[in-house]
């Protein structure tokens, strides 16, 4: 498995959450546990160099699957295999080695930051914990690079991040990404914090550091303009699934999966001004109780009695995409390609 | 070091202090009592505990204003002939440093206390909390006279004068930890979920590592508005406890202890060996209290 061309395998994880009331308020009231199932039942694999982005609406699981992948939640069931060594059953010593290849960079660029550190010190941090560089001059030589290559200024390493914008404290929290040398990076949502003319600016910064370093990405979003310029391919996800994968091209022009066809009719785009546009109907229904069988069945036009009671499984097209959708397999829609 | 005063002067904290004047004059008190304290052997006109330079002659003498008054002893001497206001002096010195140090030693154990509560949650939290809710039930000063009692019966009653003073830090610490534990868990429980917590996870820092270096920064702020508050409330404790006896031996006394004594000859009309340590005790408590409440409003950003 070593050096094949997969760098990250999720097979099967599921996390779920215990969102029950206090024990001695069940035992009075009589209710049993409530569990969340955050994410349940999700398998892909990223390929070394490619960036695979997860969309889906709020609370679909993206970035419970994020967190699972960088080993912030362990996961409930399933297996997170990076680089062939399965993260939960590695040792102690063998996970902080793994530690060092993979970082994260968050959502909120305000909070991400420890705001009583000095940037040379945050940035410097992956450095001192796994002990790869110790004698401070190197480290401040280090930084110094780093926070070149993301566009600020050496001279920055002195500042507190509340002397930055937006847009600078996420370069600072790539240049802490990058500092220990990683070959994978989890990005959850980096850019939905910060306005348009910023957002295009970490991406293609993120873009130029991919193509220096050859770089993996897992990338969350819920900006599909965001993730058709960054991906390599897209998985869409749905109430914890995992509804529909293809490269980036395929997933634009010939969705499969009823959802993505209705997510990506749903983009504004100046040219399809007046069009017809198939509205997203309904709302995400309470992860609490899923429907039966097909999760999305009471939102989709093509459901019928199959969908209320089989879960759809995976089906694989020769070309690597995938979709689970009973309607897809049965050919009962019409395949839509875009504009 | 000229940077560190540039930027103490240019903060906002200074500005809101220059704005305040009953501030400036509790922190000119306060500053005043704690130098008093400090420099006792060197400001005060008399050694109190040099029995070579006390005279019994000049027991009771009433202050130096009154029509027999001496003027050597501006505020009058009590039974044994010893200068109050050099006894204030030395009083002071124990009871900030009784207040001080059990103020740090409490801070040590709840903050420590609470961020492991906060951070690490669960079964070991809910116990932390729930000792805390027990200890919380009982007033602080029954609890330090517990701990007090149960040391005289352990250590007996000759060794207990020499440690009394530690003995005494030790349970009006071990009354007061509890607010520290519960704001700190409080916060923690706040920056826990922050995403640069996580980010110190995802890096692979020790929980311990996350703990002190990247949380405890962050809850400071409220536990310094608490600190200060308290070391109010612990030197009335230890006043009261050695009023009440149980506190520092007469040899070494606070202005506690002072308060005692003088209290022998109050209905004798001799009412200066109790009311000037008593005045001392109001300002120096108070002043410290003024202080601690403009902290709070200052570091407050939802006040400001």
């Amino acid at each position: 498995m070593k050096n094949s061309s997969v760098l990250l395998e999720v097979r099967d994880v599921a996390r779920e959450f215990d969102v029950s009331k206090p024990w001695l308020n069940r035992v009075i009231e009589g209710q049993p546990k409530s569990i969340l199932k955050a994410v349940d039942g999700v398998s892909f694999t990223i390929n070394r160099g490619e960036t695979l982005s997860l969309v889906g609406e709020s609370g679909c699981g993206k970035s419970t699957i994020a967190r699972v992948v960088c080993g912030l939640y362990p996961p409930t069931r399933g297996a997170v295999i990076f680089d062939g060594v399965d993260i939960a059953k590695a040792s102690v010593n063998e996970q902080q080695q793994l530690r060092k290849r993979f970082q994260m960079i968050f959502q909120d660029p305000y909070a991400s930051l420890n705001p009583r550190w000095r940037v040379g010190k945050i940035i410097a941090e992956p450095l001192v914990a796994h002990g790869i560089m110790t004698e401070k001059a190197e480290i401040k030589n280090r930084v110094d690079q780093l926070l070149t290559q993301v566009g600020l200024s050496p001279q920055d390493q002195e500042k507190f991040p509340h002397e930055f914008s937006g847009g600078q404290r996420q370069r600072i929290s790539i240049a802490r990404a990058l500092s220990s040398n990683p070959e994978f990076l989890v990005c959850d949502e980096p850019t939905s914090a910060l306005d348009v003319s910023v957002q295009a600016q970490i991406l293609n910064l993120m873009k130029d550091l991919q193509r220096e370093f050859g770089l993996t990405y897992l990338f969350i979003s819920h900006n599909l303009a965001v993730v058709s310029h960054i991906s390599t391919r897209v998985g869409v996800m749905y109430l914890g699934r995992l509804v529909e994968m293809a490269d980036t091209k395929t997933i634009f022009n010939r969705p499969l999966h009823p959802y993505t066809q209705m997510l990506l009719s749903a983009i504004p785009d100046l040219r399809m001004t007046g069009k017809q546009r198939t509205p997203v109907a309904g709302e995400v229904p309470n992860p609490l109780n899923p429907p039966s069988g097909c999760t999305f069945h009471p939102r989709c036009p093509h459901a019928n009695d199959r969908c209320k009671t089989e879960a759809p499984s995976m089906i694989v097209a020769d070309d690597g995409s995938m979709v689970s959708c009973h309607a897809v397999e049965e050919k009962r829609i019409p395949i839509k390609l875009a504009a | 070091m000229n940077d560190t005063l540039k930027r103490i002067f240019d903060s906002d904290l200074w500005y809101s202090f220059k704005r305040h004047p009953l501030v400036i004059v509790a922190a000119i008190l306060s500053l005043a009592c704690i130098l008093g304290a400090v420099f006792a052997p060197l400001l005060a006109p008399h050694n109190p505990f040099d029995l070579k330079t006390l005279n019994l002659l000049d027991a009771f003498t009433p202050p130096a204003w009154s029509a027999s008054g001496k003027g050597q002893f501006l505020l009058g001497t009590d039974d044994q002939g010893r200068d109050v206001m050099s006894t204030i002096m030395y009083g002071s010195r124990v009871s900030l440093t009784v207040g001080i140090c059990a103020v740090a030693l409490s801070m040590v154990i709840g903050i420590t206390l609470g961020l492991i509560s906060g951070y690490v949650g669960g079964a070991l939290d809910s116990f932390i909390m729930r000792v805390a809710d027990v200890q919380l039930s009982f007033p602080a000063i029954l609890i330090a006279l517990l701990i007090d009692g149960v040391a005289r019966v352990v250590i007996g009653k000759n060794g207990h004068d020499e440690v009394a003073i530690y003995v005494l830090i030790f349970a009006i610490a071990a009354s007061g930890w509890v607010q520290y534990a519960r704001t700190v868990r409080g916060s923690t429980l706040v920056e826990r979920n922050k995403e640069y917590v996580q980010a110190a996870r995802v890096i692979g820092r020790r929980p311990l590592a996350i703990m002190f270096s990247h949380v405890l920064p962050n809850v400071m702020g409220p536990v310094f508005v608490l600190a200060t508050l308290h070391v109010g409330a612990a030197i009335i404790t230890e006043a009261t406890l050695s009023f009440l006896g149980v506190g520092v031996p007469p040899t070494q006394p606070s202005l506690g202890t002072l308060i005692r004594i003088g209290n022998d000859f109050l209905f004798s009309g001799e009412w200066w060996i109790t009311v000037f340590p008593g005045i001392m005790l109001v300002i120096l408590v108070l002043s410290i209290n003024i202080i601690g409440d403009w902290l709070r409003d200052a570091l407050n950003p939802k006040l400001r």
